[in-house]
């Protein structure tokens, strides 16, 4: 590969690693964003007794949160080993701290899933749902610090805005997937909340992608680009079908499990975005050099 | 906790050894002078010879005498090649031929300095850089920062090492080296890196790669030490004329806070595959956490408001 004009390489290398993580790694952060968001659902239809948003709210956020740790430990170099990740509590870690957000979240949501479902210790169970909303929203947006603290370039530059558009894409994913699940009479919510997230979301990954410059590009180009134009458009598409057709059961199914694809391909985007900036010199050293230029010296 | 960003002048008793003298020894690095480095390869060797380092692949790169390419899980050091161009447009940058050759303007002194490694080819030249590439054992590790396990830890001689027998591959601490030092080793599953011979410093010993060092390019000591040395050594090229010199991880002002391993480069950082000015990802952490913060209350707000107003 020939270093462009612009900056030297050594023959075009990339500077940084990529992270060895797996599509299981962007299929969590789907995951613990959908069932974050999907527990403070199931606690407000608890509150309002909408009893078919609550079970398949309740749910979701379990098989999320299940489904989610099976991928990480999946992605493991040394998957026995998982339990080390309870070891430490380091703050300096979004990982640490996540996994200390992840545990007690799945114990929570599937406490009050199993006594929704079986209907034993309907108060413990209410009080683990309030205890698992309370840990929803940290663990939808906790892994967009865990991504923004590395080096990989287009994330490390977007650690102000990651954190809104997994918070909107969580909440997309979780009103979407209700939507599929829970009958129009109850799914109201739901679809408030999908398209609240939708907004957040695409207001977020639009500022991001002015705000970062040459960083920017690794969103816009090539199979992240693919995948981040498509996550946008099939998130307008079923923001508009649901806010016309939204109390027809086919029509909101649809949108709904447009929404949660939609929602799944950002995650993938963001994820390859990342890799591909890692991969190219480029992106770690202009910025670098730029910042440099600014400075008197141009300390080393 | 201790500090995470900015200068800090000790590692050790930061990470918890103590702050009284004789608390813990001092801080031990690595000093690598590239303007004498010949190439040679015992460093790697050495290392993988001492570590039982496996091998990580035979290939035949085309990148002038690099095949090894870069560091990793199962390189610790890796010795970098560029061959520059000479230009007829006389920039004084280093360059010799036979002894006693004074075809260049520039004055460059010839024979031992080691400063000047061009050496002519028909009517120009090349000038050579070669640098034995390893571990910054960073003053501010944004791979121990991140690691959920605590496997990575800070040692007693400031250097930062990998408990093998608690790391469980999360691969964190990969994309979080500024420097892109640290991997994943494919078949174990574990991360990997430079230990700076902990095992040799804890008996007194010089690590694999100094020790087989012939022109002693690779200095070890104390670091503070070492950066007196760097600073002398800089001075001496610089009267010579040796202009491109310069000193690279030794500002404890920088962004990682200073390298416990740090260099004397003859041209950008960049040509030779590093990062022109690193920055320690934790710096930015306490935004990272604030953001998280307001973006999860938006989101707990928006659960609230999506059941306000009827239930459909």
């Amino acid at each position: 590969m020939v270093p462009e004009a612009e900056f030297d390489s050594y023959y075009g290398r990339p500077i940084i690693k990529e992270p060895p993580w797996k599509g299981d790694i962007a299929f969590y952060l789907f995951a613990g964003g959908m069932a974050g968001a999907s527990a403070v659902l199931a606690e407000g239809a608890a509150l309002r007794g909408l009893p078919a948003l609550e079970r398949s709210a309740r749910l979701a956020a379990a098989g999320g949160a299940a489904a989610g740790t099976v991928a990480l430990v999946h992605d493991l170099g040394r998957p026995e080993r998982f339990l080390n990740m309870l070891r430490v509590l380091r703050p300096t870690s979004p990982m640490s701290m996540g996994s200390f957000i992840l545990a007690p979240f799945s114990g929570l949501a599937t406490a009050a899933v199993g006594s929704n479902l079986t209907g034993r210790f309907p108060r413990l169970g209410r009080l683990a749902g309030l205890g698992a909303a309370a840990f929803g929203p940290p663990l939808a947006t906790y892994t967009a610090a865990l991504v923004a603290d590395t080096a990989v370039p287009a994330w490390h530059e977007g650690h102000r805005e990651l954190p809104f558009i997994f918070a909107g894409s969580g909440a997309t994913a979780a009103g979407g997937l209700a939507m599929l699940f829970t009958p129009a009479a109850q799914n109201g919510p739901a679809r408030r909340m999908a398209i609240g997230g939708a907004a957040m979301e695409v207001a977020s990954a639009e500022l991001l992608q002015r705000r970062l410059g040459l960083v920017a590009e690794p969103y816009q180009q090539g199979r992240p680009g693919t995948l981040m134009k498509a996550a946008r458009a099939m998130t307008a598409t079923a923001a508009a079908v649901s806010l016309v057709g939204g109390r027809n059961r086919v029509v909101s199914a649809a949108a709904g499990a447009t929404y949660v694809a939609a929602s799944l391909l950002t995650r993938f985007g963001i994820f390859e975005a990342g890799k591909a900036s890692a991969r190219d010199p480029k992106y770690t050293v202009q910025p670098q050099r730029e910042r440099l230029a600014g400075q008197p010296a141009g300390r080393l | 906790m201790g500090s995470l960003w900015g200068r800090l002048d000790d590692v050790a008793g930061d990470a918890g050894y103590g702050h009284q003298p004789g608390d813990h020894p001092p801080r031990m690095g690595f000093f690598t002078d590239t303007s004498v480095c010949i190439g040679c390869k015992a460093c790697e060797v050495a290392c993988k010879e001492w570590n039982h380092v496996p091998d990580d692949g035979y290939a035949l790169t085309g990148m002038s005498y690099d095949n090894t390419q870069s560091l990793g899980a199962s390189t610790w050091r890796h010795v970098a090649f560029v061959e520059k161009p000479l230009t007829t447009t006389d920039l004084g940058l280093p360059g010799m031929g036979p002894p006693g050759f004074d075809g260049y303007e520039s004055g460059m002194p010839t024979g031992d300095e080691g400063a000047d490694q061009g050496t002519p080819s028909g009517e120009e030249g090349v000038r050579w850089l070669m640098s034995s590439d390893v571990c910054k054992h960073c003053t501010h590790a944004a791979c121990l920062d991140v690691c959920p396990t605590g496997s990575l830890f800070r040692t007693e001689f400031g250097t930062v090492v990998v408990q093998e027998d608690i790391c469980n591959g999360c691969g964190y601490c990969v994309p979080a080296c500024p420097y892109g030092v640290i991997e994943i080793r494919p078949e174990d599953g574990r991360a990997f890196k430079c230990t700076l011979c902990y095992d040799r410093l804890k008996e007194g010993q010089t690590p694999a790669c100094a020790q087989a060092c012939p022109t002693e390019s690779i200095q070890f000591g104390e670091v503070s030490e070492l950066q007196q040395r760097a600073d002398q050594r800089l001075a001496e090229l610089h009267e010579q004329g040796v202009d491109v010199a310069r000193l690279y991880g030794r500002d404890p002002g920088d962004g990682v806070g200073g390298d416990g391993a740090f260099f004397l480069l003859l041209d950008e950082p960049e040509v030779y595959g590093l990062p022109p000015d690193p920055v320690v990802t934790t710096r930015d952490l306490g935004s990272m956490w604030r953001h998280v913060g307001v973006a999860a209350a938006a989101l707990a707000a928006m659960g609230v408001a999506s059941f306000l107003g009827g239930k459909k």
